[in-house]
């Protein structure tokens, strides 16, 4: 029922909203709650595990009970809690966890099964026989008992991540909060104010109070007005702080599009915020907790502050006789609004024999409330005294069992919380947080005025670590009224008790659990459901620990609480993986010859970020293997041209550059002649090898080293550790130029015509030997040139700076056009250096020693390397160790199978007789049948012995003969001709 | 957690490489034996407490970063630059 005249909604704005299928006016500002509890709907739920009716208990993100969800089809979104969601002209809400309708649920026979159904009960009742949990017990435990359903479709919102910075960030923009942002922004700080309610203001939107002489709301208006008006200053709303973290790191949840009526194309549904602050201050108030007593969960039994917000704030009354309970003067103030405002009180029921005492309704002073009654919402309470017992029909009650401070984002790093017996509840711990202050309600100070004059020395406090002195502040002039309470978190007597609304957790769930020896509350916790799903027991876990402590004989703070964790509120998956959907940010790299390759229909393979050509399909191919057999015999016959720009280029230059590659590498670059490039092997300290490469000497002082494309990342990371971390004494810089260069191989036999009229000069083998390198002129830009090969053929390396290598590709494929060549891709260059033997990291996967690759000899006894030493221990040596081999079938065509193992040809192909196992294979068309390589037991010593090759998976079986893994001009005489 | 770089200042710990700990810095002689390199490859300690580490700023200058910090409080001490510490060691 809404109240003339009260409340901060805009009655100039109305609002049309459903909620199950029926259409209701609010107005602008209203919660999805208070619009419903205006249009006297008190039923909004059912309960998880009994589908038990519930109505809204609280005003706040803390709301156990009133989950429905909003939208329709693959934008629906589970769980939203109306006391947090915002209405708008078009919204559409459902209930949850109900069938087939919420006011008739046929799922509410559970409630009448509830003896069995206690805490336990999945652990207990469905044992045996064990096959019957999957198909019988769990589908339907599942179907009756949950929250909201996702849509199962793909989500089609778009989410968000965003940083911020600031000297001071400030939680909550109650009374403490903006009176700590006020102080700090006018000492000139940076500051953040963040709250998760859509207005500011806090308790001052809900609380009848005066600030100063005039009104909260208006006071907090003004301060907020000017704080906006500061470029000091950021003001978030609807954003709630989900973690804190180290170093003073905070996530938090900007709700962005929920309150909008149309998803604005710009704007994503949710920002997911990391904070970095200097300093923070903690001023997230305070959460209403009920007490337990039978049936105290029907609808229209609310929270006391919550029925004061919806009355000032929204200018709603959730009921015509309402009904105050509480063991605390807070709970008076309610009353009190509720009188003010024209609302019959039915009574106030305060379990303190010394209650204050009252006019215009009746107080009923050590009493409490026992039972209630009504089917669908509150109709009556029965109020048990010393005199007995009186029923009182009402249809709104009012609860207050106290406040707990909202100590979580302070417990985040490990710490817990203090009990103090003055209030009733746990305060933060002071060194919770480092850099973090608390004031306000969230430290247990609940007056207005104890709230601001915390606020404003948590700023000083802050500000004075940040090095700026604060200007004197004037504290406003606020109620300072006493918090009195007295312990109430039961009431005593038979029936269900309710603790944890959103969970079905009862009195006797609790009593039971420690009977059974769940006496630590984390064991309680799991044993009862207690505080867990949505609303992490906001409301209740207090209380259950307080039972839990009475049942076991030990005092509140020897009892504990459960680990408080992040998020302090639900975030939605997508929130969390912004920028991760689908693609996302993940950055991808091109080569300088990819739009030429993309024309020219290559099919694009990622390799690590990058993206390579495949193969080069030409008119009548129709399969990979085609164009890859083609564009072999290409380069074996003619020439091809291949971007080889992926590879790592490291330029290392100093005075003791070749001293410090003599570090790196196994073997010796300090004897390189300028001019030249030499095959290098580098191991890691532990004597396993790392990676392999060709590095050319440019200069006396000046290197260029080349990585695997796979290891780029890596070896550079290592050469700056080797060089930072092991030898600074060294006078030498190096630096990545991957990306500064593009790089292709011509390779073929027609390689050095295709390249003849480029330069300045045509190529002479006395000029250009196998293995030269240096500068050239191409076409008047000045490029780089290696005759090195990876295909075995001749063949050489050209680059050029990144900005000419699209059209040096193009120039390039041009002329190969013209010799009969062309362009080939990764699986040509594949074939071909399987064809030579030549290493990948599918052979050097980081167990294989430098022995196994035979390069042993590789590193040098002259001088100490990375890896040397540990690379001579027993065991990475000798007949023992899998040693590189090839493969060649036996027989008719067989499929070889990377990753399928090798067994002496008369052994069963199990574990124990492992010899080996296959790294890399292909079909070679120039030897005319498939080829492997792979590491074998003793394998050098095994040349013209027959393995098994067997592949369990695929299941293959092949016999194959050891051969020596360069199967193709084993003497390299097609590359050095 | 912010990892303070001696260049780049106060940084994100996702601009970091996370190496080991710091005793990586201290490379044996060639023959100093199978205990000195069994140690200085494979041995580290686990301390419940203070620590050090090596951190490299892929994302930043590329430095190698001594990380002094605490395992149980998360709290960061001290960092400098690997070739600094590594001076002070061997002279
Ligand atoms: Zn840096």
């Amino acid at each position: 029922m809404r109240i003339a005249g009260k409340g901060l909604i805009d009655r100039s704005k109305p609002v049309r909203f459903v909620f199950d299928g029926v259409g209701y006016d609010g107005f602008a500002g209203d919660t999805l709650a208070s619009a419903l509890l205006a249009n006297d709907v008190r039923l909004v739920g059912r309960s998880f595990k009994y589908h038990r009716p519930r109505g809204v208990l609280t005003s706040g993100s803390e709301e156990p009970n009133a989950l429905v969800t909003v939208g329709n089809g693959a934008a629906a979104e589970p769980n939203v809690r109306a006391t947090v969601q915002e209405i708008y002209t078009g919204l559409e809400a459902k209930s949850q966890n109900r069938w087939p309708s919420l006011s008739m649920d046929l799922m509410a026979a559970n409630d009448l099964a509830a003896p069995f159904l206690g805490a336990g009960f999945y652990y207990k009742t469905f044992m045996w026989p064990s096959q019957f949990w999957e198909k019988l017990y769990e589908p339907i435990i599942r179907r009756a008992a949950g929250l909201g359903a996702l849509s199962g479709e793909s989500n089609p919102d778009k989410y968000e991540r965003a940083y911020a910075f600031c000297d001071l960030l400030v939680i909550g923009a109650g009374p403490a909060g903006v009176m700590a942002a006020l102080v700090a922004a006018r000492a000139g700080a940076d500051v953040i104010l963040v709250d998760e309610d859509s207005r500011m203001g806090g308790r001052l939107l809900a609380e009848n109070c005066e600030i100063d002489g005039v009104p909260g709301v208006i006071w907090v208006d003004r301060v907020l007005s000017e704080l906006s008006a500061m470029d000091n200053v950021r003001l978030m709303s609807r954003t709630t702080v989900t973690g804190a973290y180290d170093g003073g790191t905070f996530a938090a949840l900007e709700r962005v599009g929920h309150h909008r009526a149309a998803r604005h194309a710009g704007l994503p549904l949710e920002t997911f915020w990391r904070i970095v602050a200097k300093r923070s201050v903690l001023a997230a108030g305070a959460l209403e907790r009920p007490v337990a007593f039978r049936n105290n969960d029907r609808p229209g039994i609310m929270t006391a502050g919550a029925v004061r917000a919806y009355l000032n704030r929204w200018g709603v009354v959730p009921g015509q006789k309402v009904a105050v309970f509480g063991n605390n003067d807070d709970a008076h103030r309610t009353a009190r609004d509720l009188l003010a405002a024209g609302v019959h009180v039915a009574g106030l029921i305060d379990s303190r024999h010394n209650a204050p005492d009252a006019t215009g309704f009746p107080v009923y002073k050590g009493a409490m409330v026992s039972d209630t009654t009504g089917r669908r919402g509150l109709e009556s309470i029965t109020i048990r005294s010393v005199s007995g017992e009186d029923k009182l029909a009402t249809d709104c009650l009012a609860i207050s069992g106290g406040w707990n401070p909202t100590v979580h984002l302070t417990c985040h790093l490990n710490s817990r919380p203090v009990w103090c017996d003055d209030i009733l509840a746990f305060v933060p711990s002071p060194s919770g947080v480092p850099g973090m202050g608390v004031a306000g309600a969230c430290s247990g100070a609940f007056s207005t005025d104890r709230c601001l004059r915390e606020g404003a020395a948590a700023a000083v406090a802050a500000l004075e670590a940040l090095g700026k002195s604060a200007p004197k502040t004037q504290i406003p002039d606020a109620e300072d009224a006493p918090y009195a309470i007295a312990p109430l978190w039961a009431v005593p007597g038979r029936g269900r008790a309710w603790l944890d609304f959103q969970n079905d957790v009862c009195v006797k769930d609790v009593k039971q659990a420690a009977v059974e020896n769940f006496r630590s509350v984390e064991h309680m916790k799991r044993y009862t459901t207690q505080g867990m799903a949505t609303d992490q027991g906001k409301n209740s876990n207090v209380a259950a620990l307080a039972i839990l402590a009475d049942v076991t004989g030990r005092a509140i703070p020897d009892t504990g609480t459960t680990t408080f964790r992040p998020p302090f509120s639900p975030v939605a998956i997508a929130a969390m993986g912004a920028g991760a959907q689908g693609k996302g940010f993940a950055p991808e790299r091109f080569t300088t010859s990819h739009a030429a390759s993309v024309e020219r229909k290559a099919p694009m393979i990622e390799a690590g970020l990058w993206y390579r050509p495949s193969y080069f399909p030409v008119p009548g191919e129709t399969t990979w293997r085609q164009s890859c057999d083609r564009e072999v015999d290409m380069v074996r016959h003619t020439v091809g041209v291949c971007d080889v720009s992926t590879l790592g280029k490291i330029d290392i230059q100093g005075p003791d550059a070749a001293e410090f590659l003599d570090f790196v590498y196994t073997n010796t670059f300090s004897t390189l002649k300028i001019g030249r490039a030499r095959y290098g092997l580098m191991l890691r300290e532990d004597g396993h090898v790392m990676d392999d490469g060709t590095t050319a000497r440019l200069g006396a002082h000046h290197f260029l080293m080349t990585t695997t494309t796979a290891a780029a990342g890596q070896v550079m990371r290592h050469l700056d550790f080797v060089h930072q971390g092991l030898r600074p004494d060294l006078d030498v810089a190096m630096v990545s130029v991957t990306e500064q260069w593009a790089q292709f191989a011509i390779a073929g036999p027609k390689s050095r015509e295709l390249l003849n009229g480029l330069f300045d000069a045509d190529l002479t083998d006395a000029e250009w030997p196998f293995m030269a390198c240096g500068p050239v002129q191409v076409m008047g830009v000045r490029g780089r040139l290696f005759r090195i090969s990876f295909s075995g053929e001749h063949a050489y390396e050209l680059a050029v700076p990144s900005r000419y290598g699209d059209s040096l590709f193009r120039t390039l494929l041009a002329r190969a056009d013209t010799l009969g060549g062309g362009a080939y891709g990764m699986e040509a260059l594949n074939v071909m250096r399987i064809e030579k033997g030549f290493i990948t990291h599918a052979e050097i996967h980081g167990r294989v020693t430098a022995f196994d690759i035979g390069m042993e000899r590789m590193v040098s006894s002259k001088k100490d390397c990375i890896g040397k030493t540990m690379s001579e221990r027993d065991g990475l040596s000798g007949a023992d160790r899998e040693q590189l081999i090839g493969l060649n079938p036996v027989g008719a065509v067989k499929q070889l199978t990377a990753g399928a193992h090798l067994f002496n040809a008369d052994d069963d192909p199990v574990r124990v007789n492992d010899q080996g196992y296959v790294t890399s294979v292909a079909y070679s068309p120039t030897m005319g049948h498939m080829l492997a390589l792979g590491f074998l037991k003793n394998g050098r010593a095994r040349h013209g012995q027959k393995v098994r090759m067997v592949d369990h998976l695929r299941d293959l079986d092949a016999l194959c003969e050891v051969v020596n893994p360069v199967f193709f001009d084993p003497d390299g005489e097609r590359a050095r001709g | 957690m912010r990892i303070t770089c001696p260049f780049c200042g106060e940084r994100d710990r996702r601009e970091f490489y996370y190496q080991g700990a710091a005793v990586a810095l201290e490379r044996p002689v060639a023959d100093a034996g199978e205990e000195a390199w069994d140690a200085y490859v494979h041995l580290r300690d686990n301390p419940a407490g203070v620590t050090k580490d090596l951190w490299y700023h892929e994302s930043g200058c590329s430095s190698w970063i001594v990380v002094t910090r605490n395992t149980v409080t998360h709290e960061i001490l001290d960092c400098t630059l690997a070739c600094d510490t590594k001076s002070e060691v061997s002279i």
